[in-house]
């Protein structure tokens, strides 16, 4: 049966191009892989071959045309013999090949009927983190995440841990301290200094139906490894059609420590807080350390647990209960206020309640959020505060063009616009990459006395 | 490229010839029509055609067996047709449709078969070999004997992470099969441009990894040398490497102007080496088929190809509501 040679698009961007030259003539016997034409796009000359062997029945479009138009009929093909006029005649505007014409996607309607979810719930969800009345145990961080996995561990047989000097050596930082003796070198292992790699494995494993908690020396480190975090574990689920995706936890030290200069000082919180598909948790206390890692652990999604080293060995109180644990997205109210409001996450509530502590002193009652997740985030409590207080302060260690605060900005401007009585102001680390002299390392540091400073701008006072 | 060994008597069945015969001219005449309907424009963005390698992925997967997993490159649609996968969700994928593997959402280089333990589809190069490892790993940490292959390319071979890869492979003993499908050029780079150590089979050696070169021209010789690897890994010795040297017929991408190799080249390889047309021969040498047998089969594979590119037209585009699905695998708000 005669075809037609449709003009193909040799690029994902090609619309119309150039037909150079035929290298065949009417009558020509052709193989499929043969080339039949030369075609000038917009990047480059390219050999045109034929898909099916055939002979050239007519020649439509001549050599040397210009402009041609991606899928008009170039030629007639058919096989030995075959008249292949009647083809030939139905001409460039009615596409009759079987594949052509009507059969092309249909344009996409020009607006979509379907928005996003909303991005807040209407009401904030006050309800307590644990029982009225329950028992509490001082801890440091750093026991509560070493809880947090000993209890996940033991709950569910296929949940690993690994990471540089995570076993033998009981963690960089101690938070794996005792478990290999607990659970052995089968889901206590440590890695080669192999960031990439390992983190891709982990990916695999998950992918694999296991459940593995990648321990990041420090998230600097993690850079080397940003690729199988973002490209491999976050977006699988979404390129997959909701298939398989990568239920894990990547964890770690973040943010600045101390004297350890510009490589080994950096927040990603707003970094990986940009990406769905992953969710984000950035503790403060010990309590929720504890029961966001085990939210974390069970979690279906890949998760982002950003730890910071100066907090590790601060004490909190932490519930004595079976099982306890904090749902992702449910801000914390860590002091209750009604002139402004500070939001803050991680050690960033360290200056935020240090800050409140003083104003309280010259009259100023702050009402402290600690946001304990920036993916989902909690927009809710942080829009209800402020139409309460009509004022705004954010505080973060990293640094400020897309940050979390800037970002919290715009959320604000955006729903709550009537309710401001002032600029939003961000408290954040300085635009530089961290000094490692101790008077500039401070400086560029966000502060308390900063965050005291910014409240009395928003409150004028 | 190693010579083609002439002096082995093929011990294969008249019945695993012919299939071998059908799987890869699936993979043939599925390819061409994919190459069609990106000229037509049905087909958008990448598409990276798998023709003149086929006898990789049916050599590999006669080694294989129920429930060992596979994860490659973008370069995907042999990998995912030859373990099983429905001619008719890859084709719709590929053209961006409610019907596709990935409702459409995934695109030619990112397609994932949970079912078939086709694990993508990788669209960065060399991404896809830590994630095979870590499959591996997840079935000795469950305790069972299936095996994994990891296939990428030689260019991909080139990457950190491959080096990352082979030396917790090794050190973990972990049952993945290194699959380099060595088609001499990483999009204009040919080899000898690219390293100074073009053996890449033979790097596994710094980590203690065995490995070979293969004739991946010779569908035969793949698959023997597919049983020999997934009976290393499955014994527990741990990765294993296979460097197959292959060819690939057409540009990298559908928009490759080509210029980094003769004509002559490809021609070359295409009437000499072809792997199809060899089976296609010893079929008729050893007479295990007629002509008439292998113009059935012919007009067979055109039959399912020919439906699949119907049902990627037909199949709808996805519902708009799609783009806010599968992002999470729980109910997380997104922001507006
Ligand atoms: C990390 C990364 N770098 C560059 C690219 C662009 N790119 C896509 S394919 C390719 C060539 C890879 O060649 P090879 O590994 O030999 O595989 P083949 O295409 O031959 O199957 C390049 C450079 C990419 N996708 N990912
Ligand atoms: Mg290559």
């Amino acid at each position: 049966m005669a075809t037609e040679i449709l003009m193909p698009a040799l690029s994902p961007t090609m619309e119309e191009g150039t037909l150079a030259k035929w290298l065949v003539k009417e009558g020509d016997t052709v193989n499929a892989g043969d080339i039949l034409a030369e075609i000038e796009t917009d990047k480059a000359t390219m050999e045109f071959e034929a898909v099916d062997e055939g002979v050239i029945g007519r020649i439509l479009v001549e050599e040397g045309t210009e402009g041609v138009k991606v899928n008009t009929p170039i030629a007639v093909i058919g096989e030995a013999g075959e008249d292949m006029s009647a083809a030939a005649s139905s001409g460039a505007d009615a596409p009759s090949s079987a594949d052509a014409g009507a059969d092309a996607p249909k344009e996409a309607p020009a607006a979509p009927k379907v928005a996003a979810q909303p991005a807040a719930p209407p009401r904030p969800d006050r309800s307590p983190d644990w029982p009225e009345g329950t028992e509490t145990v001082t801890m440091t961080v750093r026991e509560a995440l070493n809880q947090a996995m000993a209890e996940e561990m033991e709950r569910d047989d296929s949940v690993f841990l690994m990471g540089e000097e995570v076993a033998e050596y009981q963690g960089a930082y101690k938070i794996s301290q005792g478990l290999l003796d607990r659970f052995g070198p089968r889901r206590v292992i440590d890695t080669p200094i192999t960031e990439h790699g390992f983190t891709g494995l982990a990916v695999g494993a998950a992918f694999g139906g296991l459940r593995p908690i990648v321990e990041f020396m420090t998230f600097n480190f993690a850079m080397q490894a940003m690729d199988q975090i973002i490209n491999s574990a976050a977006k699988t689920l979404y390129m997959s059609g909701g298939q398989m995706g990568a239920p894990m936890v990547f964890r770690g030290a973040n943010g600045a420590a101390a004297r350890v200069g510009a490589q080994h000082s950096q927040d990603y919180a707003a970094w990986y807080a940009q990406v769905p598909g992953l969710k984000v948790a950035m503790p403060y206390t010990a309590a929720d350390a504890k029961g966001l890692l085990k939210s974390a652990i069970r979690d279906p999604n890949p998760v982002i647990f950003l730890e910071n080293e100066i907090l590790y060995g601060r004490s909190f109180e932490v519930p004595k209960l079976e099982d306890f644990t904090i749902p992702f997205g449910k801000a914390r109210i860590a002091r209750a206020g009604s002139d402004v409001t500070i939001v803050s996450f991680g050690i960033g509530m360290s200056y935020a309640m240090e800050a409140a502590g003083k104003l309280a002193e010259d009259g100023i009652e702050a009402e402290v959020i600690d946001l304990r997740s920036l993916r989902p985030l909690d927009t809710a409590t942080v829009i209800d505060s402020v139409q309460k207080t009509n004022r705004m302060v954010t505080v973060e260690e990293g640094w400020p063009m897309g940050s979390i605060g800037y970002s919290l900005a715009a959320i604000v401007s955006r729903e709550a616009f009537d309710w401001l009585d002032a600029p939003v102001i961000s408290c954040t680390g300085k635009d530089v990459p961290m000094p490692y002299a101790a008077n500039l390392e401070k400086l560029a540091l966000t502060s308390t006395d900063e965050v005291i400073e910014a409240v009395r701008k928003v409150t004028y006072r | 490229m190693a010579a083609r060994k002439t002096t082995r008597k093929p011990n294969v069945s008249a019945e695993d010839l012919t299939r071998f015969y059908r799987d890869m001219l699936l993979i043939r005449r599925f390819e061409e029509k994919a190459g069609q309907l990106y000229g037509m424009g049905l087909i958008g963005g990448f598409c990276h055609l798998y023709i003149g390698q086929e006898a990789v992925v049916v050599g590999l997967e006669a080694a294989a067996d129920e429930g060992d997993k596979r994860v490659t490159s973008y370069r995907d649609h042999g990998h995912m047709l030859a373990c099983g996968m429905d001619p008719k969700g890859v084709m719709a994928e590929l053209t961006g449709r409610e019907g596709g593997y990935s409702k459409g959402k995934g695109g030619s280089m990112h397609m994932f078969s949970k079912e078939k333990h086709f694990y993508g589809g990788h669209g960065i190069v060399g991404a896809q070999v830590p994630i095979g490892a870590g499959l591996a790993f997840s079935d000795k940490y469950k305790g069972n004997d299936r095996v994994t292959f990891a296939y990428f390319g030689d260019g991909a071979a080139n990457q950190g992470q491959v080096a990352e890869t082979y030396n917790m492979a090794e050190l973990w003993d972990l049952p993945v099969v290194f699959v380099i499908e060595n088609n001499q050029y990483a999009m204009g780079t040919s080899v000898k441009r690219a390293t100074k150590s073009p053996d890449f089979w033979e790097r596994g050696a710094a980590y203690g990894i065995e490995g070979e070169a293969v004739d991946g021209m010779d569908v035969l010789a793949v698959k023997a040398a597919g049983e020999k690897a997934v009976a290393h890994c499955r014994a527990g010795k741990g990765p294993y490497i296979l460097e197959v040297m292959t060819y690939r017929y057409r540009g990298h991408s559908m928009s490759d102007p080509a210029k980094y190799r003769t004509r002559e080249e490809v021609q070359k390889m295409r009437d000499e080496r072809d792997p199809i047309d060899h089976v296609r021969t010893m079929l008729l040498d050893g007479d295990h088929a007629s002509e008439e047998d292998l113009k059935a089969i012919d007009k067979e594979i055109k039959d399912i190809v020919n439906a699949a590119a119907e049902f990627s037209k037909e199949s709808p585009e996805p519902a708009l509501d799609e783009l806010w699905t599968d992002i999470y695998a729980d109910d997380v708000p997104q922001e507006a």
